[in-house]
Order: C-alpha cells, then structure tokens, then sequence
C-alpha cells in the first residue's frame, strides 16, 4: 500500500515546527502504524535525512507509551493505541496527516514526541496509598464489595497515555484524574488518604496548566483502556467534598 | 504553522483560603457555574409556568402580574439574587473559557471531534446571543423602553395589561422571530448545559448517564416549545 503522509516535524522544543510531506511506499497491509513509520524512516535514513522521532514501546498495547494524533485523532481510527492500529484500516494512497498530543502541559520534544511527565507529577501529587512494608496481609481481612472492586478495576485500567488530554479541546486531564482517584478512592486501602488526594491531585492538575473540562466526552470517545466519563462526576463530588472538608477542619 | 512556546509555569497559585481554592480549582469555578446555572434553570422553568398562564385568559395573566408587582421588595431580592447568578455565571464561565484557550495553544490541523455535540462546542457563542437576547427581552417588557405605549395599558380592573402588552408585542413578525431565534439559541445552551449541570455537581453515574443526557435534551426543547408557543400563537391570531 502507499501512502501520503503529512508529518509534524520540529527540531525542539523552542523551534517552530511545520508539516512536511513524505511518500510511505510498498507498505504491507498487516504493519502497524508504528511499523509504517519504522519503514519510512529507514528509508529517511538511508539518504542521510533526520528520521521521524515518535514514542513506543511495548506495541501490545498494553503500556501507554505510543502517542500521536492520526486525521486529527489521538491514537489514530478505532479503539484502542497506535501500536495496534493497522495500516489495512486506511485506503490505499490516503493522505495521513500525523501530529503529536498537544495541550499546553505536554512541552514538545522534538517532532511527535512530547513530554508527558506532567502526570508523573499528578501521581505524585497523591495518587498512590501510604503503607506499611511487610509480608502481604490476609486478603479476607479486608472484604471489598463486588461492585466498588469491578469499578476500581476498570478505573485502574488507565495507562496514563495522555491521550484524553490529547483528544481534549480544553486539554483537561479530568479523565486521567478521575481514574487515578477512583481506582483508591474505591477500595478500603485508599480511604485514609480519599479527600487530601482529591485535592492535591486536582490542585496539581491545575498548576501544571491542563483545561477546565466542558463535558465534551471527547475524551471518553477515544481512550484506549475505555474509561468511562461517568468517572469524571465521582471525582467532581469527591473533590467538592473534600474542599468542604478542608474548609470546615481548618 | 509555527508553535507556540510551551508553557511551563504554573497557570494557577492556589490560596491558603480553602474557599478561595476551591473556586480557584477547575472543579470549583465549574461548580459555581453549574449551581448558578441551577439557579437561572429554576428560574427559566418558573417563569415559563407563569407565562403559559396567558393562554387560561387575559384576567389571569394580569392579576398574575399584579401579584408580582405587589411583592415588592421581595420582587427585588428576588431579582438581585437572579443578576447577581447570572453575572457570576458569566464571568466564572469567561474566565474558565480563558483558561481552556491557555491550556491548548495549539489546534489540530485536521479536526477530529468523535463525540462532542455541536451544542456543546457553541456554549460561549450561544450564551453571548442569550445575554443579549435576555438585555432586549428586559428593556422589552420589563423596564419597556422598546414601546412607550406598553405603560399607558390598563384593564378594566386598573391592573396593567400584560395581556396586550404581550399582544402588541408579538404582533410584529420580526420582534416574535428574534424571540424564536433567540429561544433557540437558549435551548441550545440548555441541552447541552442541562446534562452538565449534573455531571459536574457529581450526581451522575452510570446508571443515570444516559437518562441525564438524553432528559437535559428533551426538557430544553419542551422549554423551547413552551415559550414559542407564546409569540407563534399571537403571530398566527390565534390569541388576541
Ligand atoms: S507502545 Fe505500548 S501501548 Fe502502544
């Protein structure tokens, strides 16, 4: 298969980028989008150019790390990550058009790559539980309901991709955020910590400077792991409850 | 196409007030939003009940007038608590907006909205034409500087004369399509504003999703045909 292929290319982070346009040739039908890349940047290469820089790693869709905007889509047509999109989901000699994740707290790097560290900084800012090292304890001791253990489970699903703030007009990471607070905030073991991680998680998202979420979904419509929105409404009850918390107990 | 620089700073300092923090979260400034909304939704569905007493009579719809008027300084209240939910709606909403534009300095070159509704996506402009259309319908029939004659009109009783006012009003086909234009654009803004009043107060889940989305719709277009019911029977002469 051939395509047209219309690419963000910027040298770093302060330099201004630009598309340009690149012949993919003789492409296999069953390469993933990742792999088509790999092609043409092999041939980039070979004639002593810049190849294309772009994120991956696993390519079983399993860790997050892909990245890029296909036809204005994160993550490329259909459910699920780039690295498990495949070339046979385009018409042969359709023009791609390939852009990094944008949003104002993802710096770009170089090219498609952009920094997503800001939300290693939200994880830090509360989502993770204190507890005591030691042997694991009686998994009966702490008795968790079937329904709060099947929606922590599916919030828990989040890969932490970005692509919900990618997909976002607002760039708001309140799909990110509601998972990582549900996924405790549902279990026994998050408890003690529920509303000081409400709050610094959703302070943290703020100072780092992601959008306001305007119930859009666009962001429900494209995560890969399926994170429902309705996850976005517990985190805004949490977060109220919490503040009226913090307000009383000063 | 250039790029904008990254930003890196931090777009928001948060307060040692919690009451200050909260509303100077995202969460909070949208849940100010979205109670004022409440707010102005009441209000929207009150006086569409008492608006729809016009078509049960002249006689009732007047007295219902009066009954307004003769509240007094509870009218006033009333009418400072709706300006000042409609003022912090719009500028907790403007400055949100401000935000959002900050946090996405870039656009896609090819645009891909896979779920957004359209409604959604024309809040800002909706709510603009709103404002304006709600400062006309004031000056229309509220402060009624549009038509020095509406305050002469009396009833038999004394009482002023609603009725007509509406009458004479709506007569006019433009003045009765702006309203309808304007009704629209206030659907609009509710059929995507009714279901995220819910959302963002957190009483959604996923079992109501579907429900919540699918009633905000339905309820704004019953406020829709409620309220044109109003000019499009004047303009027809089916009431007079
Ligand atoms: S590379 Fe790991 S999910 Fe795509």
């Amino acid at each position: 298969m051939n395509f047209k292929l219309k690419v963000w290319r910027q040298k770093n982070a302060v330099s201004p980028g630009s598309f340009k346009d690149y012949d993919a040739k003789d492409i296999p039908s069953e390469a993933s989008f990742l792999e088509m890349l790999d092609i043409v940047n092999e041939s980039l290469t070979g004639n002593s150019e810049d190849p294309i820089e772009f994120d991956s790693d696993c390519r079983e869709g399993i860790c997050g790390m892909c990245s890029l905007v296909i036809n204005g889509i994160p993550h490329g047509p259909g459910k699920g990550t780039t690295c498990q999109v495949y070339m046979r989901r385009f018409t042969d000699g359709d023009t791609i058009w390939i852009e990094p994740f944008r949003a104002a707290a993802f710096s770009p790097i170089k090219d498609l790559v952009v920094d997503r560290s800001a939300f290693d900084r939200i994880i830090q800012a509360g989502g993770y539980i204190v507890v005591r090292t030691g042997s694991a304890p009686e998994a009966n001791s702490l008795p968790v309901p079937k329904h709060n253990a099947d929606l922590a489970m599916e919030a828990a699903a989040c890969i932490g991709c970005g692509a919900c703030v990618a997909a976002c007009p607002n760039s708001s990471a309140m799909l990110f955020v509601a998972a990582k607070v549900s996924h405790l905030g549902l279990l026994p073991q998050g408890q003690a910590e529920r509303e000081t991680r409400a709050i610094h998680m959703v302070r943290e998202m703020d100072e780092l400077g992601f959008g306001n979420c305007r119930n859009y979904y666009e962001c429900e419509a494209i995560c890969p792991a399926e994170i429902s929105a309705t996850f976005i409404a517990r985190l805004n009850r949490d977060y109220a409850a919490a503040s009226a918390q913090e307000a009383l107990t000063v | 196409m250039s790029v904008a620089s990254p930003s890196t700073a931090p777009v928001r300092v948060f307060s040692k007030n919690p009451f200050i923090a909260f509303y100077q979260s995202s969460i909070g400034k949208k849940y100010v939003v979205a109670v004022t909304a409440l707010i102005l939704i009441l209000y929207v569905l009150g006086h569409l009940a008492g608006n729809l007493q016009i078509f049960i009579g002249p006689d009732r719809i007047n007295a219902y007038a009066k009954l307004l008027h003769d509240l007094g300084p509870i009218l006033w209240v009333v009418r400072i608590f709706l300006l000042a939910a409609f003022v912090i709606h719009i500028v907790a909403t403007i400055q949100l907006a401000h935000e959002n534009r900050l946090a996405k300095p870039q656009k896609y070159a090819v645009p891909g909205y896979q779920r957004s509704s359209t409604a959604a996506r024309t809040m800002l402009v909706s709510g603009v034409i709103v404002f304006c259309f709600v400062v006309y319908h004031l000056l229309q029939f509220t402060f009624e500087v549009t038509d020095p004659r509406y305050h002469q009109l009396r009833d038999s009783l004394g009482r002023h004369d609603v009725y007509r006012m509406l009458i004479l009003g709506f007569r006019h086909p433009l003045i009765s399509l702006f309203y309808i234009v304007g009704l629209f654009l206030l659907t609009n803004h509710l059929s995507h504003g009714l279901a995220s009043v819910v959302q963002t107060l957190g009483i959604n889940n996923r079992k109501t999703a579907n429900f919540v989305a699918s009633g905000g719709q339905t309820l704004a277009w019953v406020v829709f045909a409620g309220y044109v019911s109003i000019p499009v029977t004047i303009l027809l002469g089916i009431i007079k």
